[in-house]
């Protein structure tokens, strides 16, 4: 019947028998977490982001932010103690993508919100070593000019599709909201929000 | 793992994880061929490349094979041990929230009796125990240095800790209260009332003061207008007020700058200090109230040396 012989000779067959095997460690692993109540329900009092949040999360990807930064707190102590509570998999139901990061040249910002004040984030963000004189973070003095609205709607209704649940009104005020903002409120808005709903301890 | 949203994901897991595993065992077994008895020869197989090129239908080595059972014996024994199976808790009861757990008891076990002793005493004995000290200054660039710097001596805007001159005060207890709450200071912007050049009248008034250079005329135009809108915060005299964070601005210690120019940006345009409440940030465990108690202990004493 399926004898080694035959496999090698019909490629067609080699073909579908490496892809059912391949397979295997996807439906098992992948599939049943779309269908898991700890990975699809917000932890609670979590929204989706604003508009504002959302353009200064894309200022962070664009920025390579997540390259030195991670965004996920490990249950172990010496990470509790110094960031807060682990990473439960509901705080991060409205990341698209998701920017867990996977290595941390800076510290882990998954609850970095309120950690800092605004004015400290300004001159961290402008020039780090003014605030941290031992810091290697990169400056970013550009972020300090207008925010330009890139189709925030579009984005907006994208979200909607996979369920974040945007109101009509939120994104027809959502370029209202970018209005006059420059790109460094933008960012500071994303990482002020930031875990500003995780458990507490 | 039990929060699959309907009873068939923990089934679907269990019966795909064990049909590959066996599955895959008995296709291996299928598919082996015996070991050849001694002297005899593998079946030479059809092809024939480069001229002289043959392919020889010889059996795994036995070697190799024992690997590939090896690995499905060691899948099924970590499935039978840790969580793999659906619901399956797996025998030896294993979480990662569970570990994580017995990680914090075991080190507020180590760490208790000596935190015990020092919630025992008030927080300016702690401050003179160089043990507590040496545990304060790990905290301190733990949670507090990027604001107010590793050594302690603040930065723009953000208050050096070391001088004793306190916005809300250096009391032990009032310490412990700003790190648990945070602090938000609240100044308005003055430019839109006193007009750009009452701006700088009071700002000469400021620096008169604390007696640094101004210009006496400028000055005298704005002392009533200090006492007019400054002094309900910062007091008649200039000395501030503590409990509303309302800086002295008789002494020579300056917050953003003493510098005229920086005076009358502050006056014109307000300023918010905000110091974050830290009682997320400390910790999970229980010795939390103890590394609050050392922390406060530590900011106490960097000002009691002087």
């Amino acid at each position: 019947m399926i004898s080694h012989e035959n496999i090698e000779k019909n490629l067609g067959l080699l073909i579908v028998l490496t892809i059912l095997i391949v397979s295997v460690g996807g439906l098992v692993q992948i599939v049943p977490l779309f269908f898991q109540t700890s990975t699809t329900t917000p932890v609670e009092g979590l929204k989706p982001y604003t508009a504002l949040q959302l353009m200064g999360r894309d200022i962070y990807i664009r920025e390579g932010c997540v390259g030195c930064h991670s965004q996920m707190i490990r249950p172990f102590r010496a990470e509790t103690e110094r960031y807060g509570h682990y990473s439960v998999a509901g705080e991060y139901v409205y990341d698209r993508p998701f920017l867990w990061g996977s290595k941390r040249t800076g510290p882990d910002l998954a609850r970095v919100g309120g950690r800092y004040s605004d004015a400290w984030q300004v001159a961290h963000l402008m020039n780090p070593r003014d605030v941290v004189p031992e810091s290697i973070m990169p400056a970013y003095p550009w972020l300090d000019r207008p925010l330009k609205d890139t189709g925030i709607q579009a984005k907006m209704r994208t979200l909607d599709i996979v369920g974040h649940g945007y109101t009509e009104q939120e994104i027809a005020e959502a370029p209202a909201a970018l209005q006059g903002k420059t790109e460094l409120d933008a960012v500071i808005a994303y990482l002020q929000v930031l875990g500003t709903h995780a458990p507490k301890n | 793992m039990s929060d699959f949203t309907s009873g068939f994901w923990p089934i679907y897991i269990s019966v795909l994880t064990l049909v590959s595993i066996l599955g895959t065992w008995v296709f291996l077994k299928s598919q082996t061929t015996r070991k050849f008895a001694p002297g005899e020869k593998a079946e030479l197989m059809e092809h024939t490349w480069d001229g002289d090129l043959q392919d020889l239908n010889n059996p795994l080595p036995r070697w190799w094979l024992g690997l590939f059972y090896g690995t499905m014996i060691f899948g099924l024994g970590y499935l039978a041990l840790w969580p793999g199976l659906g619901n399956f808790a797996g025998l030896l009861g294993w979480t990662s929230k569970g570990e994580y757990q017995a990680e914090v008891k075991a080190a507020e076990a180590k760490f208790q009796p000596m935190y015990a002793g020092f919630m025992k005493q008030d927080v300016a004995t702690v401050a003179a125990d160089p043990n507590a000290r040496a545990i304060g200054k790990h905290l301190f660039l733990t949670y507090c240095s990027q604001c107010h710097g590793s050594d302690a001596m603040g930065a723009k805007g953000f208050p050096n800790l070391t001088d004793n001159d306190w916005l809300y005060g250096g009391e032990p207890d009032t310490i412990v209260a700003t790190i648990t709450n945070g602090r938000a200071g609240v100044m308005p912007a003055w430019e839109p009332i006193l007009g750009a050049q009452g701006v700088k009248q009071v700002a000469n008034y400021v620096l008169s003061l604390s007696g640094r250079k101004h210009d006496a005329a400028l000055a005298e135009a704005g002392k009533a207008k200090f006492a007019e809108n400054c002094a309900a915060c910062h007091m008649p005299d200039g000395t501030g007020m503590k409990a509303l964070g309302a800086p002295n601005l008789t002494d020579k210690v300056w917050l953003y700058g003493g510098s005229e120019a920086t005076i009358i940006e502050t006056i014109s345009k307000g300023r918010n200090g905000v110091m974050p409440a830290l009682t997320q940030t400390l910790g999970t465990t229980s010795n939390k109230e103890a590394k609050l108690h050392l922390l406060a202990a530590y900011v106490y004493g960097l000002s009691q040396k002087q």
